[in-house]
């Protein structure tokens, strides 16, 4: 099990280090001559080299990855080219927000999704058709359109929320409940329907199993054999989804904080992505990043957890 | 079998025709196909019919509201909201096919490529994929954007490549799974290209899959691409949805009505070709759903259930001819019930499973239900061994699972009699109830299949444990001690290793003897047993019959002993019902039916098993007496 860690673990390190590459690489030289870009046409040539200079530019290309590497393994992500600021400092201090929608909408959606699945797998009929429903609608309408939505019912129509702001949990949990709840749904319905899906597929391909049927005949009720050995075994191929939903959740809230306006880091993305700010770019690139590889091996770990065949090979 | 086999060779360019033709006929998946030729059709001519120009805007229109000159209005700079509308139609549409072709490009020449060569073309591929994955597609756009300048084209080609892992896979299972198919071989052998190969036996085995992922794929394209539009990170001087959207939620105060036409506009587009794709997927998914169940009834070897599902799914047609025929001239002739003889006479005592006219249908979507059991009646004494015998798809495990009441989903009793004990089994509002006092405690169950039986998530000693813990409500301590005697008893060498193994820890012949142990545990009178031997090896078969006549004989329990094999009547049972396409056609005494089988079916199958190989003892004597 030690071994598998540390397998995944290296894995997660070595992917780390090609994904600051390659974006290293598309960011800094795909941009042309950025010192130019930022200063603008009018700029002289001299005031552009140093400019250049200033930010480093100048030096041969992996002299520059290097000076950013090692600064990155150190925990310093460099400074905004705009703000100043630490980027580091600027992303910890808005991943709380980003974080709270995106696993927010995780837990939400693990938790319907179950529900929905499995009584949709299980009884069929009506629910299954409601299922079908949310399912295409959920899919298909992009997220931003479902927060608009919301936005204009419950928090302009009918004003049971904040349309927008954040309010920190230390501040006011209750606040901070009204404020991540809007973001949170509408996030979580994409998620919701294809989770539900995937466990409602995987439940009928349990239940069809032959163990089951054993199950059934040892005298088991209905409501144990689906809720400890169908659900367990439906349990992986749901979990392998949920956890590239979750990574897409990470780009979703980036949509879903801007209509909120929730300072987290997709405000921070736009942003900088508008401005040019390499620096932040690269640093969201990388926190994104981070955040994919440490939740892929809590999924493993789960799988793991719940799959004795994974556990023991 | 072959019949059960006709489904999978369906012709590739047959079910792309009936494809479109059974697309219309879904009302839902033409409506979804009418809106999004609409929306090509006014992509197409948007600049003919559209009244304004993209960027024509006067001041004194400012957020007009609808009026007949500005059909829905004007938006903050004074635009004509239906003119931005129609010229935005275009520049969706061809991102979106500029996403999918991309995509549709990279991923099935990548998956061909590495499915076909493997090597290290097949880890570069899956390296890549992985690399993609690790970011999600909106913070790689935004970061090409940060690097390379707003221009959708640009981003829409970003964002097809990182979506071509959606083909890539689709293409790489599919030619994996092809690859090593005899009639690639075959294919190669009589010296096709690998060109051509790929061309003509791959494609055509990928492209419905790729159809239906396209319409997905570009629903998606559709909506990431608004969303940078409407984050205000697109290319201001075109008119898009997401950037109508973006104006319109500026002004959501003041002008609201602005929100509804591109709204409308992506949420209809994304929602048919969703929609389009899940049609395809249903017409499509019956051929698949056909195949897949065809290959795991062969492998179980269950007849009857593989005779069953495949012709619910395929509607039956061609193995309905054949299941009727011999059913036709069969329900003629009434079955042939043998008296006692001095044996079975004194086997046995009261009755303890009555079945009498049992049927046994299955629900379909459209026509009349498919019955596979017509009318099955015998009873099991207390202490028998009653052996069911007939070939697969007789429906023997049929009956054996109505008795369970664990019918497949669909299946039910649709007329007759089971009677267990006094109390009533079949239908019913009783019946749950009456199931709940006796299944697992009084009737238990020995499957066929020993290691698809077991939950491959939970220790065997669990799975031994929980029923005796539920059904008798022993405490977790008496319930070990308890299973791992049975395991013990059951003939296994180091019980307490296997109670905490897995099942796939243990091999065929130790699962089996567990699933016996379970059988037994709760001391039940009757165990229907349904073909208990059949997937274990020749060796192992007859220490698990003999372990199943010991326990009988110590515990003495009856057993329905349901078998394709009168070797095994033979040896074990005291009494038999022979069944034939869903009916009993001959029931009598072992020795009687043995010896003197009257009716045609029967002796075929006496003949069948002597051909089989070397003749249990019984045998010998039948062998001169026999004709």
């Amino acid at each position: 099990m030690l071994v598998f860690i540390i397998k995944r673990l290296a894995a997660g390190v070595i992917l780390l280090l090609a994904v600051s590459l390659v974006a290293f690489t598309l960011l800094y030289i795909g941009g042309g001559d950025i010192a130019r870009r930022l200063l603008g046409e009018n700029a002289t040539a001299e005031v552009v080299a140093q400019k250049a200079q200033e930010l480093g530019l100048d030096k041969p290309f992996f002299a520059q990855y290097f000076d950013w590497l090692s600064g990155a393994i150190r925990g310093d992500l460099g400074n905004s080219w705009f703000t100043s600021q630490a980027v580091a400092v600027d992303l910890s201090s808005r991943l709380p927000v980003t974080l709270s929608i995106v696993v927010g909408a995780v837990v939400l959606a693990a938790i319907v999704s179950v529900v929905l699945g499995v009584l949709a797998a299980t009884r069929g009929g009506w629910i299954d058709a409601v299922v079908q429903f949310i399912s295409v609608i959920g899919f298909s309408i992009p997220n931003f359109l479902i927060a608009l939505a919301l936005v204009i019912v419950f928090a302009i129509n009918l004003g049971w929320f904040n349309a927008t702001g954040y309010v920190t949990f230390a501040t006011s949990p209750a606040g901070w409940v009204a404020s991540v709840t809007l973001p949170i749904i509408a996030l979580s319905l994409a998620t919701i329907a294809t989770v539900t899906q995937q466990i409602r597929g995987s439940v009928i391909d349990a239940m069809s199993r032959d163990y089951v049927r054993t199950l059934q005949t040892r005298g088991l009720s209905p409501r144990i054999v689906v809720l400890q050995h169908v659900l367990r075994n439906a349990g992986g191929p749901a979990l392998a989804v949920l956890a590239v939903q979750f990574i897409g959740l990470l780009g979703g809230a980036i949509v879903i904080e801007q209509i909120f306006a929730l300072p987290g880091i997709g405000q921070l993305t736009v942003q900088a992505t508008t401005l040019g700010d390499i620096p932040v770019v690269m640093g969201v690139v990388m926190i994104t990043a981070i955040i994919a590889v440490i939740v892929n091996l809590a999924i493993d770990l789960a799988q793991a957890a719940l799959n004795p065949k994974v556990r023991l090979s | 079998m072959t019949a059960v086999d006709l489904p999978t060779t369906v012709p590739a360019p047959i079910a792309r025709v009936s494809l479109m033709r059974r697309l219309v006929r879904r009302p839902v998946a033409l409506a979804a196909l009418i809106f999004l030729g609409l929306v090509i059709l006014v992509a197409l001519v948007g600049p003919f019919i559209a009244p304004y120009g993209p960027n024509e805007g006067s001041i004194s229109d400012i957020l007009a509201p609808p009026s007949p000159e500005h059909l829905l209005g004007a938006d903050s700079a004074g635009r004509d909201v239906l003119s931005r509308l129609i010229y935005a139609t275009r520049i969706s549409v061809l991102a979106a096919a500029l996403a999918t072709v991309t995509s549709l490009t990279i991923g099935v020449i990548a998956g061909l490529l590495a499915g076909y060569y493997r090597g290290w073309f097949d880890n570069v591929s899956s390296w890549f994929t992985s690399l993609i994955m690790a970011l999600p597609g909106i913070v790689v756009l935004l970061a090409a954007r940060a690097a390379l300048g707003p221009s959708v084209w640009l981003a829409m080609i970003i964002f097809g490549i990182i979506l071509s892992p959606a083909y890539y896979r689709l293409v790489y299972a599919a030619v994996s799974g092809v690859r090593n198919e005899l009639f690639i071989d075959a294919a190669r052998v009589s010296g096709l290209s690998d060109t051509r190969i790929i061309g003509r036996h791959i494609l055509s085995v990928v492209r419905a899959p790729i159809i239906i992922q396209s319409a997905i794929i570009a629903g998606i394209a559709i909506a990431i691409q608004s969303g940078l539009e409407f984050l205000g990170l697109g290319d201001l001087t075109l008119p898009t949805w997401g950037a109508m959207l973006n104006d319109a939620f500026i002004n959501i105060y003041s002008a609201p009505w602005l929100m509804l036409p591109p709204s409308l506009a992506i949420s209809l587009t994304c929602i048919s070709l969703t929609l389009l794709a899940n049609g395809m997927r249903d017409v499509l998914e019956r051929t698949v759903s056909v195949r897949r169940r065809t290959r795991r009834a062969v492998t179980t070897a269950t007849g009857s259930v593989a005779a069953v599902t495949t012709s619910l799914s395929t509607s039956g047609s061609d193995l309905l001819v054949d299941d009727l025929e011999p059913t036709a001239s069969a329900t003629d002739a009434a079955p042939i019930v043998h008296g006692e003889d001095e044996f079975s006479a004194s086997k046995g005592g009261a009755n303890l499973l009555e079945i009498s006219g049992l049927r046994v249908g299955y629900d379909q979507s459209e026509g009349p239900d498919i019955e596979v059991v017509h009318g099955v009646s015998l009873t099991v004494r207390r202490g028998e061994i009653h052996g069911l015998v007939g070939e697969s798809g007789s429906g023997k495990t049929q009956t054996a699972f109505a008795v369970l009441g664990v019918l497949p989903r669909g299946g039910r009793v649709t007329a007759g009699t089971i009677s267990f004990d006094g109390l009533d089994l079949a239908g019913g509002p009783q019946q749950a109830r009456s199931y709940r006092a006796v299944r697992g405690t009084r009737i238990s169950y020995i499957p066929q299949e020993p290691m698809s039986n077991l939950d491959p998530s939970f220790t065997i000693g669990y799975q031994l444990v929980q029923p005796l813990r539920h059904t008798l409500g022993m405490s977790k301590k008496d319930a070990r001690a308890k299973a791992l005697g049975l395991l013990e008893r059951v003939g296994i060498p180091d019980p307490q290793r296997t109670f905490d193994a897995y099942p796939f820890e243990v091999s065929g012949g130790m699962a089996q003897r567990v699933l016996i142990a379970g059988a037994v545990s709760t001391d039940p009178d009757l165990i229907i047993a349904d073909e208990p031997t059949t997937a274990l090896d020749v060796t192992v078969q007859a220490e698990v019959l003999d372990l199943i006549r010991d326990l009988q004989h110590e515990r003495g329990m009856a057993v329905l002993l349901v078998t394709h094999n009168f070797g095994v009547v033979a040896d074990l049972c005291d009494r038999v019902t022979v069944m034939q396409n869903g009916l009993f056609v001959e029931q009598g005494p072992v020795r009687t039916i043995l010896e003197h089988p009257e009716h045609p079916y029967t002796r075929s199958l006496l003949d069948a098993i002597l051909d089989e190989g070397p003749a249990r003892p019984p045998w010998v004597e039948l062998e001169g007496t026999r004709r």
